[in-house]
């Protein structure tokens, strides 16, 4: 086994058990974690024997591959437990995706020697191919045909707000990283008590010390924008979040006896895990940091520090490029053959890439007029709103609870979309399912448009389970100078709920449009297996 | 002279009473519930019927025909006022026949049987002078005012049959027979008390989803108050939906506060129960076909505020104050007088109002 000269931590049965942490002393906490997992696995028949065929070679597995939600956090700590097998994203052709045993903690750190190893020992893994795939993954049960994946995710963190061993286990995370953590505001409604739910009124920085050690302060910055809202919006944030880290990247030089690709990837770990603590990351913001991951780590360790760098820029240059301006300007090409002239178009909150599609489309000189809808508390569609009449196009404005007054006169539907999901449900700002709903009743084409890296892994039946809860004290309003709802934290059987997302079933869509083409909502896991094989 | 002042007196009252009207319908002032006007409405006609001059029934019907046309064409929207005019001259209409001494039931509808044996519409004049009539029309008048008080309590007290415990209910803005129903659900009762929990949806750009949800709360009912746009993120845990609204239209649909066909259709997607509380007098013999006279609108600075600026004058905006439910949507509803499928209000309508009345 290759040792990559970094201080091994405890010694042999680390190496054994493949649960340690890279260059970092033990804790007495993670000393006895380690205990505890060792016996764990002791009881596990197989593991042992996975255990002896993976001494001898270990898998690539990929960064954050379990969650692609976008949790890299999460991955740590919460799946002590159920001894459950992250998701296995095929990698390029010559790596063997692989169940692996799943590392009882730091797994992102175990990841990043795993990858070291890996690189030395590619030839031996090869060998040992064909025994590893026979192992059935130990804890859930998956389906395991020699293509497809063992797709047991690890439940991310974000939605486990009502587990209290998940939210210890994640206050010593983050105390081990040095970033404060965020305390829950006001009464959570009982269906969703296993969110989070924080408060906006004070800013961030108010409200936790953030040491400036740890954190960059492009990052730091980057979160107050987050929580405040001043930056909001699937293609912002993911764009945002590019750009700090490049501005990180730009500022990182390599400490000694280091290597750049593992170290910068540990350097980034507590950033993600501030970000999420300052509002929960998006479907983007996760494909996006997978991406960045999966870069860094394949850079070669002869790379000069400043090739390296420069080389990671320029992908991340490449990335914006790619999968947002350019999506944007193919879907909005396609798009335009969907307008016509004489038509009256329906359109949701403030999307940046249904905005985009309409400029296109009225530069191209299609005549017709906009109809936004808005709804509180967020009001995002006021932003929409002055943007298009800035460009001249005529527009209506009402409020959701006017859209079966005013659907008789729409034609088309364009929706916007935070995420899609596998099983083909549009995962997009509250009240999108509502409008597609109406939209179906009277006979109007919905038409969604998303970007191809938003399309996430994940599955979702319904709203509830993993959702955001923005702050409950937007909802109040003063009209006429009577407040209702001022004192609702005195009222003990009163909640205010304000729901940031919610899915909207492949019924309710007519089509998609992404930059790969216009297909319909069930074909989303055919376009991730496409995109993955592509990687 | 007694005559002339009472007449001026009356006059006076009911122009007070127009004008209150014309100004109540804009949103702005304190809501008055439909059944306070409902109840001002059939006072001031007792007092027409007690003080102005009629010899004849058909005087009377003249009388208060106009004085109809007057008040329904102050505030259009406001229906109950028009259903009540319509409720008096029934009862005149009844009194009458049973003066002259024939049954009710002959001068009822118009068959295709009368039709054709009697060769032509039978013209009733309603001349004959009868001295009792008077005293018997406001004797009338009084009973539809005691029905009138006891709507709320006869709706609430039907609502133990339909809810039961752990309920999740969801409503929409602000009624007040629907508050009035769920706290009568909720109500201690000997041991027992019934556990539910009620979902509002706050309706904006008015928000009365806020008052009604601190009145139930202090009621000591369980309550989330959630933005209209998550009314269908909500709806898969909710069991049934109750709601209020302003008018009941001849065809069983409804004409309810706007996003109340965003619920409706929402609940019929979970196949959740639509249940609508509306007490006899919201029952209009309207029909939603009258576009121009169906939505009313109030004034757009509720959606987009003068603050926004310029962008103002080059946008339209609207807000409408209705909206038109379908009856295929609604699974019930609750009045005063039991439950109806919403099949049955043209048979409900034909027993409260004469045919010849629909047209004031």
């Amino acid at each position: 086994m290759a040792d990559s000269g970094d201080t091994e931590g405890a010694g042999k049965n680390d190496e054994i058990e493949r649960a340690k942490t890279e260059g970092k002393e033990l804790t007495k906490e993670e000393k006895q974690r380690l205990r505890k997992e060792k016996k764990q696995q002791k009881k596990n028949k197989e593991k042992k024997e996975e255990k002896a065929s993976q001494e001898g070679g270990k898998e690539k597995k990929h960064v954050s591959s379990e969650s692609p939600a976008s949790q890299p956090t999460t991955q740590t700590q919460t799946q002590k437990a159920p001894s459950a097998v992250p998701a296995q994203v095929p990698v390029p052709a010559s790596e063997t995706p692989a169940p692996a045993e799943k590392p009882a903690k730091s797994k992102a750190e175990l990841k990043a020697e795993r990858r070291a190893r890996q690189e030395a020992e590619r030839s031996s893994k090869q060998g040992k191919k064909g025994e590893a795939s026979q192992q059935a993954a130990t804890g859930k049960p998956k389906a395991p045909p020699s293509e497809l994946q063992p797709v047991v995710k690890r439940l991310p963190e974000h939605v486990q707000a009502d587990n209290p061993e998940v939210l210890k286990k994640l206050a010593k995370k983050l105390e081990r990283q040095q970033i404060p953590l965020r305390s829950d505001y006001g009464y959570k409604v009982s269906l969703f008590s296993h969110l989070h739910q924080y408060s906006r009124k004070a800013p961030l920085t108010q409200q936790l010390g953030i040491p400036s050690t740890v954190i960059h302060p492009a990052i730091v910055r980057l979160g107050l924008q987050y929580s405040q809202g001043i930056v909001a919006g699937s293609n912002a944030r993911s764009v945002a979040l590019l750009h700090a880290f490049k501005q990180v990247i730009r500022d990182y030089s390599t400490p000694p006896n280091e290597e750049l690709s593992r170290d910068l990837v540990n350097k980034l770990k507590p950033y993600i895990s501030f970000l999420n603590q300052c509002r929960p990351l998006s479907a983007s913001m996760g494909n996006a940091i997978k991406y960045i991951k999966k870069e860094i780590s394949n850079i070669s360790s002869q790379c000069k520090e400043e090739d390296a760098k420069s080389k990671l820029l320029n992908c991340i240059d490449c990335y914006i490029n790619e999968k947002i301006t350019l999506a944007a300007k193919a879907i909005a090409k396609y798009s335009i053959e969907k307008i016509s002239d004489g038509d009256v178009i329906l359109v949701y909150g403030c999307s940046s890439l249904v905005n985009h599609i309409l400029y296109e489309a009225f530069e191209k000189d299609r005549k017709f007029r906009v109809i936004v809808v808005d709804s509180r508390p967020r009001l995002e569609g006021r932003e929409a709103l002055r943007r298009l009449v800035q460009r001249g196009i005529s527009c209506t404005y009402v409020l959701i609870s006017a859209v079966s007054y005013i659907l008789p006169e729409v034609s088309k539907v364009f929706l916007g979309a935070h995420a899609l999901l596998a099983n083909g449900y549009v995962m997009s700002r509250v009240g999108t399912s509502q409008i597609a709903l109406v939209a179906k009743a009277f006979n109007v084409p919905v038409l969604v448009c998303c970007e191809t890296y938003k399309f996430c892994d994940r599955v979702q039946t319904d709203s509830f389970v993993s959702n955001e809860l923005d702050d409950p004290d937007d909802l109040i309003v003063t009209r006429n100078g009577k407040t209702q709802l001022e004192h609702w934290q005195q009222v003990p059987s009163l909640g205010l709920l304000n729901l940031v997302y919610d899915v909207t079933p492949p019924d309710f869509v007519d089509l998609v449009i992404t930059d790969l083409g216009m297909i319909p909502c069930t074909s989303v896991p055919v376009v991730l297996r496409v995109k993955n094989v592509d990687q | 002279m007694p005559g002339p002042d009472k007449e001026t007196e009356l006059t006076e009252r009911i122009e007070a009473f127009l004008s209150d009207l014309k100004r109540g319908g804009s949103g702005t002032g304190p809501l008055r519930g439909s059944a306070e006007t409902a109840r001002e409405t059939t006072a001031l006609l007792r007092r027409i019927t007690a003080q102005a001059r009629w010899s004849s029934a058909g005087d009377l019907m003249e009388i208060i025909r106009k004085e109809g046309r007057r008040m329904t064409a102050a505030q259009p929207s406001e229906t109950t006022v028009g259903n009540m005019i319509r409720r008096v001259l029934k009862i005149i209409r009844e009194e009458y026949a049973r003066s002259r001494g024939s049954s009710e039931e002959t001068d009822q509808q118009e068959s295709l049987h009368k039709l054709l044996t009697s060769g032509g519409l039978s013209e009733e004049n309603f001349r004959q002078h009868f001295a009792a009539l008077k005293a018997n029309v406001i004797e009338a008048i009084n009973e539809l005012l005691t029905e009138l008080e006891g709507t709320t309590d006869n709706i609430a007290m039907q609502a133990l049959e339909h809810i039961h415990s752990n309920e999740v209910i969801m409503t929409i803005g602000r009624s007040r027979t629907v508050e009035a129903f769920l706290e009568d659900a909720a109500r201690k009762r000997g041991d027992m008390k019934r556990k539910f929990h009620v979902i509002v949806a706050e309706c904006a750009p008015f928000c009365q989803g806020h008052e009604m949800a601190t009145s139930l709360s202090k009621a000591g009912i369980e309550t989330t108050v959630i933005a209209d746009a998550a009314i269908f993120a909500v709806m898969s845990r909710v069991n049934k939906v109750i709601i209020g609204t302003q008018t009941v239209l001849a065809n069983g649909g409804l004409r309810a506060v706007n996003g109340t066909h965003t619920l409706a259709l929402a609940a019929k997607h979970h196949s959740t129960p639509l249940i609508v509380c509306a007490p006899m007098f919201k029952l209009s013999p309207q029909f939603p076909n009258e576009e121009d006279t169906f939505h009313k609108f109030v004034s757009p600075h509720e959606v987009l505020p003068f603050t926004e600026g310029e962008i103002l004058s080059k946008v339209n905006v609207h807000c409408p104050v209705f909206d038109y439910v379908p009856p295929e949507l609604i699974t019930l509803y609750i009045s005063n007088i039991g439950g109806h499928a919403p099949s049955y209000i043209y048979r409900l309508m034909s027993e409260l109002y004469h045919p010849e009345d629909h047209e004031l």
